[in-house]
């Protein structure tokens, strides 16, 4: 327990795996941003990066949240329903059309929060084992549509157990879609060979990191550690 | 020029029938023309299916719907929203049916049935539980699922202005799911926060033509 206790003060916060997530968006990208974690990563992309944000209720350049509290527009929310901002030159579009643009094709990346990601790429992230209903929401348009989809989850569930797995084991949402996936404790790229480590967190190790997982990592021959 | 103008919600939601299927705009708590949804609620109007993204947020909306037992049936992408707590408890008793359909194809399915079309083919869904008893097809070598277009007796409006055609223009990303709902609806009810002159609004800005437009009051719901 000990050795949870200094592998838990190691992890990443949520807006430092933002602030990862914010460093491979590319300037000219359109990037949608998914509910859940990644709503915090607009506030990490510098102010001169010119990454287009997509919400998928209907916004075009979408912007970071609100700084003053009077700013806030109960009729400009993301996909988590937060306040947020239209950049200058930003556009509404209706649900079908903010669709259009995600099946179509025009998504560089989609940010989405998961339950599971396994090593052939599959994606689970709308509904709990076991649990009537669901929340799919716009997950399985997004996965499908986007050019690549990176994921943004804690590494392993609150009770210890990975979610970076060999094979899913919670309700599929797309077949081989990730690319990849940003962790409190890593950054792993899905390859034709399966999962590859490229970062850790600082003070972890490759082992640290393999403990956690529930698949095989091949550890990149560049392995870096992360700086954000 | 056909009247359309009602005094307020109340006499709008007039013609919505016990057992109606009503497709209301909205997207968590923006865009939900809840003076229409609570007008419903005080005539009582009972076995509904509800056609929306979420299920109501806190006791507003389609959760008031809700909590006075008016729905039978929801049919949306996201129900179990942290504000969706009516619709939790009504789910897990058993008293409301729901029809899970992914966000991108809800909003294409109402779409199609507006667009007059038998349905369409998407990659949305293929391989999941939500493609059970869904008909493949195989075009260009990649596989898709048929879905089926999204019919309703009504659709409930949330409009920014409106002029005396129902011309409409929307606000924001309050606009998300209304303007397509508009389409997709025998009969259109709109609640609009302002009322101008005829030929006040840009032709240019106008999103939903006032032909779809049937019944609509002024309500000015707070910005």
């Amino acid at each position: 327990m000990i050795a949870d206790a200094i592998l838990a003060h190691h992890l990443l916060d949520r807006q430092q795996i933002a602030a990862r997530v914010a460093q491979d968006l590319e300037d000219d990208w359109v990037v949608n941003i998914g509910i859940g974690m990644p709503t915090l990563v607009p506030a990490h992309i510098a102010a001169q990066r010119d990454v287009i944000l997509h919400s998928e209720n209907g916004i075009v350049g979408m912007g970071p949240p609100p700084k003053n509290p009077k700013d806030v527009d109960p009729d400009l929310l993301n996909a988590g329903k937060e306040p947020v901002t239209l950049v200058t030159g930003g556009a509404y579009v209706h649900h079908a059309d903010s669709f259009a643009i995600v099946r179509g094709g025009r998504l560089d990346a989609a940010i989405l929060g998961a339950f599971q990601v396994a090593a052939n790429g599959d994606l689970a992230n709308w509904k709990l084992r076991g649990r009537p209903g669901g929340n799919v929401g716009g997950a399985m348009d997004i996965a499908v549509g986007a050019k690549r989809v990176f994921v943004m989850m804690t590494h392993t569930t609150r009770e210890g157990e990975p979610k970076v797995v060999e094979e899913l084991t919670y309700p599929l949402t797309v077949k081989g879609v990730v690319s990849t996936i940003f962790t409190d404790m890593a950054v792993i790229t899905v390859t034709p060979e399966g999962f590859t480590l490229q970062e850790t967190a600082p003070e972890l190790t490759a082992a640290d990191v393999q403990d956690a997982t529930g698949a095989p990592l091949i550890v990149a021959d560049d392995l870096k550690s992360i700086s954000v | 020029m056909k009247q359309k103008r009602f005094e307020n919600p109340d006499q709008v939601v007039e013609p919505v029938f016990a057992g109606a299927t009503i497709m209301v705009g909205g997207f968590g708590p923006s865009g939900v023309p809840e003076a229409l949804t609570d007008a419903i609620c005080r005539h009582d109007v009972r076995g509904l299916t509800i056609i929306s993204n979420n299920a109501g947020t806190d006791e507003t909306g389609i959760a008031r719907l809700l909590m006075q037992g008016c729905v039978a049936k929801i049919i949306c992408s996201f129900p179990r929203a942290m504000e969706s707590t009516v619709f939790k408890e009504r789910f897990d008793a058993g008293e409301v049916e729901l029809e899970l359909v992914p966000q991108g194809t809800l909003a294409e399915r109402i779409r199609t049935r507006g667009a007059g079309l038998g349905g369409f083919l998407t990659k949305t869904g293929v391989g999941t539980e939500l493609a059970a008893g869904k008909e493949e097809h195989e075009i260009d070598g990649e596989t898709y699922i048929l879905e089926r277009p999204l019919p309703a007796d009504f659709a409930l409006i949330k409009a920014d202005c409106i002029d005396p055609r129902g011309n409409l223009t929307y606000r924001k990303a309050a606009r998300n799911f209304n303007p397509v709902m508009a389409t997709a609806a025998t009969t259109v009810l709109v609640q609009a926060s302002c009322e101008v002159d005829l030929g006040a609004i840009d032709p240019e800005h106008i999103v939903t033509p006032g032909i779809y437009v049937d019944r609509y009051c002024i309500y000015n719901s707070p910005r």
